[in-house]
């Protein structure tokens, strides 16, 4: 290993290697802050519960909150809108997974499974088509759910993508009752 | 030019001195006086000239307007329409500018066309071709980026929308999507960085341009004709020739621009944008700037799941192909000829193609339901077919007419033996056959 012996390749080999090693390295290194400071801020992810006193929603009104900037629908169901989503046969969903961060990430996408046990009336749903994210509109469309107006995709009564180019059942946030009155959502 | 023979002699003492020194005089006077063109280039030679002056507009008129305008959600509506009401002339400014962008498009588009009807992409200027294709994507991004800025409805449902494109890729889509947004929807942080970007692209336009221009005067311009220069007869000098030309074109065009800016300066724009953003409603009917228009078509025309790609990501995809496409065109296109006129097939599927790309707007622009899914389908799928099926087969079965031996053979074959004066071969050969 003396320091002098020029003729051996594979030390030189060496110093290329580690020499191109460090310099690509180092590029990622400084290349990093300038792709990280693009993502959300501290202020963004400070994720911030909202509770939503439900008391004034009788059958067949919504009203719709802002979470995490983004609008979430609570609809209290009429009778009609509950057996449409019950009648619904899970082979006729574009979508089969329930979409409910609140149950296993594989369960089915019955009508129950989009709503919270002892609460079926109650649909609590980010309001937001999955194709492009668009805002729904509610009550509206073939399927007497939602329909959005960007690119025509058409939702069910219980938010299940039904006819149109979204790919997913609109997503049922983390929430619970923590009274017959107050929805904790986050 | 490269070819190496300049013949620029400088005048003056000061002349020579400079030249001896850093020789940009001879580049100007090689590139833009003695440069020689081929004699026979039509009015569609001409958007290479408009389109540079429609650059140099958008980043003057564009410079003035960031010095009144504010980047923050709450103040962005706000300062627009000071733009409007109290600046001085800012009215007029803001209406070049965004008036301006359509106009970029519509010269951009003209510009494409005529590539594509001529063969202008065609060994040896596939890099040419490549490297405005590349200009082209990076117009999208920055006519996109600055229609976000006046932070109206339109400005904030279509980077929703445009945004969402990204949340289709598996996996890292999500954190993509999140990394251009730098939250969870379109809010503050995406409308900064919007406008640094936004001030950022055109400068890197104007550089690819220069590749560009560079690129062009390697290979030489491309003809009518689609025959190779070959011999002096066959050329003209830049000036006065081509200068006259290309500003007598820019006149014309600026003429039609000037009338937009002045007699309709909000048809190419949406009443929707005159509102202020507001997350929590959607309009009722989202349109992109009218330029997207077809590739939106595109987007929404798939809606149905194939095999493991849902349609979301199979719309996404399609229309980025839409775009990939144009990159791969020098390949698919089969024929040894150049240019349509000589190729009567193709000249036939080049204006359905045209069509198609209107019809496929037309479509952009209406609401996505009943038969208007059914016919963007087919519009898109014929729209693939044409680059996919058409230029690679059209090059093997078609029986090119007889091409003439030159460029002056041709030019005098259709002036009938009349004088040999370049302007009577300006007129496009398809029209004055």
């Amino acid at each position: 290993m003396s320091a002098t012996d020029i003729h051996d390749p594979n030390r030189r080999d060496f110093l290329y290697v580690a020499t191109g090693t460090a310099a690509v390295v180092g590029a990622g290194a400084f290349a990093w802050p300038f792709i990280d400071q693009m993502r959300p801020d501290a202020s963004t992810l400070a994720l911030a519960s909202v509770e939503v006193d439900v008391s004034s929603l009788t059958p067949g009104m919504s009203l719709i909150v802002k979470w995490r900037g983004r609008p979430v629908v609570v609809r209290n169901r009429t009778e009609q809108e509950m057996k449409d989503g019950e009648a619904v046969k899970l082979s006729d969903l574009k979508d089969p997974i329930a979409r409910n961060a609140n149950l296993p990430a594989d369960a089915p996408a019955t009508d129950a499974n989009r709503t919270t046990p002892g609460k079926e009336a109650w649909m609590v749903m980010v309001q937001v088509c999955t194709h492009l994210g668009c805002i729904p509109l509610g009550q509206e469309g073939d399927f007497g759910g939602w329909f959005c107006p960007c690119h025509g995709s058409q939702y069910d009564t219980a938010g299940r993508i039904r006819k149109g180019p979204a790919p997913e059942n609109m997503a049922v946030p983390v929430f619970k009752f923590v009274s017959d009155t107050k929805i904790l959502i986050g | 030019m490269s070819e190496g023979h300049s013949t620029y002699t400088p005048k003056t003492g000061l002349g020579r001195w400079f030249d001896a020194r850093m020789p940009l005089p001879r580049l100007v006077y090689d590139s833009f006086v003695a440069y020689p063109v081929p004699r026979n280039l039509n009015y569609a030679w001409t958007f290479g000239g408009i389109l540079s002056i429609m650059l140099v507009a958008q980043i003057l008129t564009g410079i003035v307007l960031a010095m009144h305008y504010t980047a923050d959600t709450n103040l962005a509506f706000d300062s627009v329409e000071k733009i409007m009401r109290d600046v001085n002339s800012g009215w007029l400014l803001r209406y070049l500018h965004s008036n301006g962008a359509s106009f970029f498009f519509v010269a951009v588009y003209i510009h494409i066309f005529r590539g594509l009807y001529y063969g202008s992409y065609k060994a040896p200027r596939e890099l040419l071709w490549i490297l405005g294709c590349i200009i082209y994507l990076l117009m999208m991004a920055t006519g996109f980026m600055g229609y976000v800025l006046p932070w109206g409805q339109m400005s904030f449902w279509g980077a929703t929308v445009i945004t969402g494109f990204f949340s289709a890729i598996p996996l890292v889509g999500d954190w993509i999507q999140q990394l251009l947004l730098g939250g969870f929807a379109v809010d503050n942080p995406t409308l900064n960085r919007f406008f640094s970007l936004h001030y950022l692209l055109p400068f890197m336009i104007a550089g690819v341009v220069v590749l560009h221009v560079w690129a062009l005067h390697v290979v030489g311009q491309s003809n009518p004709t689609g025959i190779e220069v070959k011999s002096k007869t066959d050329t003209v000098a830049f000036t006065p020739y081509a200068t006259i030309k290309d500003a007598f074109g820019m006149i014309v065009f600026l003429f039609f621009f000037a009338y937009f800016v002045f007699y309709l300066p909000n048809y190419l724009g949406h009443p929707d944008n005159y509102t202020v953003a507001n997350p929590l409603k959607t309009p009722a009917h989202i349109v992109p700037e009218w330029y997207f228009l077809p590739f939106y078509a595109i987007l929404r025309a798939i809606t149905f799941n194939v095999g493991p790609i849902n349609s979301k990501l199979g719309g996404v995809l399609c229309m980025f192909g839409a775009i990939a496409m144009l990159f791969l065109v020098p390949w698919l296109d089969t024929s040894k000829v150049r240019s349509a006129v000589y190729r009567p097939w193709y000249k036939l599927f080049f204006w359905l193609f045209v069509a198609d790309a209107i019809l496929l707007g037309w479509l952009g622009s209406q609401p996505a339901e009943g038969s208007f899914v059914f016919m963007a389908q087919m519009a898109t799928l014929f729209y693939f077919a044409f680059f996919l099926i058409a230029l690679p087969v059209l090059g093997l079965i078609e029986t090119p007419r007889r091409l003439p031996n030159s460029i002056t053979e041709a030019v005098l074959e259709k002036n009938k033996g009349g004088s040999g004066h370049p302007a009577g071969a300006t007129a496009a050969p398809e029209t004055k056959g």
